[in-house]
């Protein structure tokens, strides 16, 4: 088994260990509905790629429905009163720092010496400092899935929104959104007119990673759609130049939608925002300064 | 155009505010059928690319050690460090992160991140500082709440922007092979180390872009500051009285609930 696989296996489990947690806290006002969906999402994390994709799919079904109906709720973790852990804060000082820092650092110099991944990199780092923190904190490793529990129902389903949204960009694929986007604008833009293609490009970026949540799925449609045929080949832009800052352009619409989940919604509700489209509304403004300055950049430094 | 329509469906499931997951399923499955699948074949394709795509769910495994690390005050600790630093504002403190990050991420490290970095560590210290000289009963108010929502959405978008407009710095990012190997199939060589240099600027406009958000963040904080000591006003002048001492007592739950 290769540490990816592996990787999966060990966070499957601890969430199969949140579900279990949750069948047993009789306060829970939810309980068979949260204990479902993290139980169905634990199985399919660890043994996704031995179960028949079908059976994955009625998994998502499933796990949409319970979430839609309002199944997911918030239970009892036993949580220490204010005074207790304050006192505990006084005892453990800024050592409380030492395992927060574990996991980057030990990503960095996991992936440094083996060349690894760094997804493998972050679960071995995050599996020391599991240690490091009960032997640091005195706490048991029960106490720690029942943390992990905690902080898995304030996310909620919203958990899970990025491999859903992951799976949608595979079907846009299949259906052709990508062409019909690049077709529908490049009918549009007058291209003898150089700042007519370079915006066309730039935007076409950005709203196709819009629609795709994921600029790198829409660099390949959005290039080759019109960014190739009309910026690089016709206008005779720099391609290195025009390739990093169509990128770029993408990169400002990821940060004006929903669809890039685990970048603007998952934060929000880690952050515990009231409004789950917070992050996207105050990113708005400043992803479209940047995407002006991308297109300016491109137009000064390109040709 | 007719493949347009899982698009138009998340465009209105979402501004309804429908359940997003449903939403994302029902898009996925007319897209499907306009691509000439059937319902099998759908939920194949759908369970395919969800299996595909388990490693943006990885950051689960970091929540038993946020969580136990939490349970015995590390939010609280943030807070309670940054009380001490006069100089510390919401603002320098995210812009100080952006910084880190970029650097960070520029040798292709990622140092950061929302579960790892804002939610323990950042948020904590940013609402902190703000918090600092208010009287108790100022934190609670609906005012103070709204701005720590503020203060926690800007430090979200120091860590977005730090990632996002730093990445491709680094030669051998993965957006930068991508770029390689699409304009090289349309037969337009590029050099990695070009492209990574052609990634500067924008870096240095996005620094300039966060500096600004920062600055307005941290005067409106000195505003809402100033309106909550109106309104609630300290017995005695106890607040200025004692400036260096350690008036940390709010909770760290409290103050993000």
């Amino acid at each position: 088994m290769n540490g990816i696989d592996a990787l999966y296996l060990i966070t499957g489990f601890a969430i199969m260990a949140f579900a279990v947690l949750t069948l047993t806290d009789r306060d829970h006002p939810r309980r068979l509905g949260t204990t479902a969906f993290w139980m169905i999402f634990g199985i399919s994390l660890a043994f996704g790629q031995w179960l028949p994709d079908v059976v994955v799919g009625l998994a998502m079904l499933a796990l949409a429905l319970l979430a839609a109906t309002g199944q997911l709720g918030f239970g009892n973790y036993g949580q220490l009163s204010d005074e207790a852990r304050q006192a505990r804060r006084k005892r453990l000082g800024s050592r409380l720092f030492i395992p927060a820092l574990v996991i980057p650092v030990g990503t960095f110099l996991y992936t440094l010496t083996t060349g690894q991944s760094a997804l493998v990199g972050l679960g071995v780092a995050t599996v020391l400092a599991f240690a490091v923190a009960l032997l640091l904190l005195r706490e048991s490793s029960a106490t720690g899935m029942q943390e992990g529990r905690r902080l898995a129902d304030a996310i909620g389903w919203a958990a899970i929104l990025p491999q859903f949204l992951a799976a949608l960009g595979l079907l846009f694929d299949q259906a052709g959104v990508g062409q019909t986007i690049a077709g529908l604008v490049s009918s549009v833009v007058p291209d003898t007119s150089l700042i007519a293609c370079v915006i066309a490009y730039c935007v076409g970026m950005a709203v196709f990673t819009m629609l795709m949540g994921n600029g790198f799925a829409a660099f390949a449609v959005i290039t080759s759609g019109i960014g190739y045929p009309l910026v690089i080949a016709l206008h005779g832009g720099n391609p290195a130049i025009v390739g990093v800052l169509g990128m770029l352009s993408g990169y400002c619409g990821t940060l004006m939608t929903p669809m890039a989940a685990n970048f603007n919604i998952v934060p929000a509700a880690l952050l515990e925002l009231d409004d789950r489209y917070h992050i996207i509304r105050a990113q708005i403004l400043p992803a479209l300064v940047m995407l002006a300055a991308n297109i300016s950049l491109m137009l000064l430094l390109a040709f | 155009m007719l493949s347009l329509i899982g698009v138009a469906i998340i465009v209105i499931g979402l501004a309804l505010r429908l359940n997003a997951l449903l939403v994302v399923l029902v898009a996925g499955f007319s897209s499907g059928l306009v691509a000439g699948m059937s319902p099998t074949e759908i939920l194949a394709a759908l369970g395919q690319a969800f299996t595909d795509n388990r490693a943006v769910s990885l950051f689960i495994i970091t929540l038993p050690v946020i969580g136990l690390l939490e349970r015995n005050g590390l939010r609280d600790q943030a807070e309670h460090l940054v009380q001490k630093l006069r100089a510390a504002s919401a603002g320098r403190i995210s812009f100080s992160y952006l910084v880190l990050r970029k650097a960070t991420n520029a040798f292709g490290l990622q140092l950061g991140g929302h579960p790892a970095m804002i939610r323990p560590l950042v948020a904590p210290m940013s609402v902190g500082a703000a918090e600092r000289d208010l009287p108790e009963e100022a934190l609670s108010s609906p005012r103070f709440k709204a701005l720590s929502q503020r203060i926690r959405v800007l430090n979200a978008v120091s860590e977005n922007f730090g990632n996002f407009f730093s990445q491709l710095i680094f030669v051998a990012s993965g957006g930068l092979l991508l770029i390689k190997s699409v304009l090289d199939k349309s037969g337009a060589s590029v050099s990695l180390a070009d492209m990574a240099m052609y990634a500067i600027p924008t870096a240095l406009v996005s620094l300039v872009v966060v500096f600004v958000l920062c600055r307005r963040l941290d005067a409106r904080i000195r505003r809402e500051q100033q309106l909550l000591r109106e309104e609630y006003p300290q017995p005695s002048g106890q607040a200025n009285a004692t400036p260096g001492k350690d008036t940390f007592t709010t909770s760290a739950t409290e103050s993000h609930s």
